[in-house]
């Protein structure tokens, strides 16, 4: 079966997450929920954008969670992004996996969240509470990457 | 030949558009898209060496083009 992974404009439900993974077989069923916190680089947020190169994020995340099962054999897993303007503690990112045992659970949800962060298309935006709104890079090299770097 | 360019967030800011047509010759690369950005105003906020995909697969800088290709500029990407 094709797992669940996609973009979401409505709020992300963790126990679909969860009925969509679950199974007799499963011994561990892990939930992973990305939250809009309050503090970031020591600036106060109060909301976040989330936009996306929607086609290519989309196949992205399917690409992600079709590799984490081939990966994490007889492991079943969900992914869903939120997409759109988010308030505090809303929930931004939720994957589910579940494994008949809990060890291979834990790996492949760490395993999806760090590729997600490192080749899904998604953008973020805070909005401060100073009423200044910035891009984020989480590579922290401002605009400038001195190498071509190439993502397979 | 013809190919569209896609733009996003900061990049998008930076150029101050989302998509462009670019007409290039039909040996054209990915590289010679970056080129031809350079030139336009905004573009000084672009980074050397871009992240970019081809009909939304990452790319090289010498991946080859061919007409009606989907070029994506990509900035950071920051999902999570």
């Amino acid at each position: 079966m094709t797992p669940v992974a996609r973009l979401h404009r409505d709020p992300i439900e963790p126990t679909s997450l969860v009925r969509a993974v679950s199974g007799a077989s499963h011994g561990a069923v892990l939930l992973f929920l990305g939250v809009v916190r309050e503090m970031n680089d020591g600036r106060e947020v109060s909301g976040i954008e989330y936009s996306a190169y929607e086609p290519m994020a989309a196949r992205e995340l399917s690409d992600i969670a079709q590799a984490a099962e081939a990966r994490f054999a007889s492991s079943a897993v969900a992914i869903e992004h939120r997409l759109g303007a988010l308030a505090l503690e809303e929930v931004s990112v939720g994957i589910a996996v579940a494994h008949p045992h809990r060890s291979v659970a834990y790996d492949a949800s760490r395993w999806i969240i760090e590729e997600l962060k490192r080749r899904v298309p998604i953008w973020k935006r805070e909005q401060y509470v100073d009423g200044h709104r910035e891009w984020v890079d989480p590579t922290g090299r401002g605009t400038s990457t001195a190498e071509p770097e190439v993502l397979t | 030949m013809s190919v569209t360019v896609l733009l996003f967030a900061s990049y998008a800011d930076a150029l101050g558009t989302t998509s462009l047509s670019l007409d290039l010759p039909t040996d054209a690369t990915v590289a010679d898209v970056l080129a031809d950005l350079r030139l336009r105003p905004g573009a000084e906020r672009l980074p050397p060496a871009p992240l970019v995909a081809v009909n939304q697969h990452y790319a090289r800088l010498t991946t080859r083009l061919h007409a009606d290709d989907e070029v994506a500029v990509i900035p950071p990407v920051a999902g999570g």
